[in-house]
């Protein structure tokens, strides 16, 4: 075992380096730039069950240190990734892959999860009840305990695959929606999504996205993902992934401090196409410089 | 796609807002003209998404206008500076599909992409014929980089202050095959309108990345979804679906 192995819901992952969903497509279009087999897993685009185009254009704005997504779940249905995508996932990843499901009712999450839980491709089935971009779906799910429960309950009784349950910081108490999902049978946790944000545009006074507002996600929100990654870790038994602003080995140690198993980066990828790949070849001298000898010794080190 | 670091060679003025960039580094992924490059700078989180003007063997030239507070900042970097740059993005131009006679159709800073257009077109022995829109004299450029080329070329105003008053539909010439064009949606849209020939047109869009993967500047065509960034920003006249 290296130093940097971690176990996420029972499957090895060689470093706790996990792309976010909705920053790294379906892979494949980074499986150009460098080898993805290099990364622990990746969590691909949601996916749902219907296709989806999303919200109109503009869906981006940039802010100081980040950037607002209204995207609203574009992705070609759970038909497509499992005929076309997935295919062309596996002539370039070897590993097992996370599968992201959003989703607009109870059943729609429970059909696209069972569909993709056959895949073996498929390690881990991740509920995004967090989505801030879409109406009547997403964050509805995840901004309420019994909703959350609900959900949970739902696809973990229709699948054979860890779920992971991806909340959102647009809540009141995070801790409560966490033990909600744990206690509804979640295998792991993973946060945080993206913030709700605004930007206007001073020439136009209008919002600078179409859908008004959307998921404000870059190093901006790290300080207030590592908080939240802290609480829910020391409140729940479950392994927590954490996300929110990670660009660096460093940030992925903070993280891991804070009590995450395993770390997802989300927005950096856009902006650096190359930085799983330079946080996993960095990590082990980050390590040395702060007298770690295995990843494992740290998660939650922090009380 | 690549990532590397770039030198500033050349960095000027061409109008009150409008400057010129070269850049020297890895220019290998520039295949196409209509490509672009995505530029990080200090301090802004993503990346400034530029058309490419011109390559050579070492290096990239840019035309940018000043419109917000990434180009202001590019604008006053002095040659010499390094920029991290990503390179050989978009689908660019297929020169291919136009047999004999060209237009090429640009519109303030969608000038700039057709230059390596026509300097490709014209050495695959095609005619090529440019009209060039602007609002007005003071922010016309490059009408002489064209013309050095042996292109035939037309300068539209829109105040009639310089060349031809009007559009760059109102100096369209005759018995062209093919159209390429780059500039503001609705001047798109009257190129579309003006035009009975097959063409190409190059849309802008606000980008997340730049390179495919977030999906923040799709849009619908009559062949599918796609990403303006990868996909297009080329797009042909026949696949192209006005929303509005």
């Amino acid at each position: 075992m290296g130093r940097l192995n971690v176990n996420l819901c029972g499957i090895e992952l060689d470093n706790p380096i996990i792309p976010a969903s909705g920053t790294f497509g379906y892979g494949y279009e980074y499986a150009d730039l460098y080898d993805i087999n290099i990364l622990g897993t990746f969590s691909f685009k949601g996916t749902t069950k219907d296709p989806r185009f999303g919200n109109p254009t503009p869906r981006i704005a940039e802010c100081y240190s980040g950037m607002i997504n209204a995207v609203g779940l574009q992705n070609p249905g759970v038909e497509k990734v499992i005929s076309e995508e997935l295919p062309k996932l596996k002539e370039c990843f070897d590993k097992k892959v996370m599968a992201n499901v959003g989703g607009f009712s109870v059943d729609e999450y429970v059909y696209t999860a069972k569909k993709l839980d056959k895949e073996e491709q498929v390690g881990w089935i991740e509920v995004n009840i967090s989505c801030p971009n879409v109406h009547g779906g997403g964050i509805a799910f995840g901004t309420c305990p019994d909703n959350a429960a609900l959900i949970t309950k739902a696809v973990k009784e229709a699948v054979s695959k860890p779920v992971i349950v991806k909340l959102s910081p647009n809540v009141t108490d995070i801790v409560a929606i966490a033990k909600a999902v744990e206690e509804a049978g979640a295998d792991a946790i993973s946060l945080i999504n993206t913030m709700l944000g605004m930007r206007i545009d001073l020439r136009t006074r209008k919002p600078v996205i179409a859908n008004k507002m959307g998921g404000f996600s870059g190093p901006a929100i790290f300080p207030v993902a590592l908080r939240m990654v802290y609480q829910v870790a020391h409140a729940v038994n479950i392994p927590v992934i954490g996300m929110g602003g990670v660009s660096s080995a460093e940030d992925v140690i903070e993280m891991m401090l804070a009590g995450a198993t395993a770390v997802q980066v989300g927005a950096a990828n856009l902006v650096d196409p190359y930085v799983c790949k330079d946080i996993i070849e960095k990590l082990p001298q980050v390590m040395d410089k702060y007298n770690i000898n295995n990843l494992n010794e740290i998660i939650g080190g922090v009380k | 796609m690549k990532q590397s670091m770039f030198k500033i060679a050349e960095n000027s003025a061409l109008t009150s807002n409008v400057f010129k960039m070269k850049l020297i580094g890895d220019v290998s992924d520039i295949t196409r003209s209509g490509q672009f490059i995505n530029i990080k700078l200090d301090g802004l989180y993503l990346r400034r998404p530029i058309s490419v003007f011109d390559r050579d063997d070492e290096s990239v030239t840019i035309i940018y206008k000043v419109v917000g507070h990434g180009t202001e900042q590019m604008s006053k970097m002095q040659v010499g500076e390094e920029l991290d740059v990503l390179t050989g993005l978009g689908n660019g131009y297929n020169t291919s599909l136009c047999k004999e006679h060209a237009v090429l159709l640009g519109g303030g800073v969608g000038v700039p992409p057709l230059y390596m257009l026509a300097k490709t077109l014209i050495k695959e022995g095609k005619k090529v014929s440019v009209v060039l829109g602007f609002n007005t004299k003071d922010e016309v450029f490059c009408e002489e980089d064209f013309k050095k080329l042996g292109a035939d070329v037309k300068v539209t105003t829109v105040d009639g202050s310089y060349g031809i008053k009007g559009f760059v539909t109102d100096a369209l010439p005759e018995n062209f095959d093919h159209f390429f064009t780059c500039g503001p949606e609705p001047m798109l849209k009257a190129v579309y309108k003006a035009t009975n020939t097959s063409g190409q047109m190059s849309f802008e869009e606000r980008m997340g990345c730049g390179f495919g993967a977030c999906m923040g500047c799709s849009c619908k065509t009559l062949t599918g979804y796609k990403r303006i960034c990868k996909d297009g920003p080329v797009m042909l006249k026949e696949e192209i679906l006005w929303e509005d």
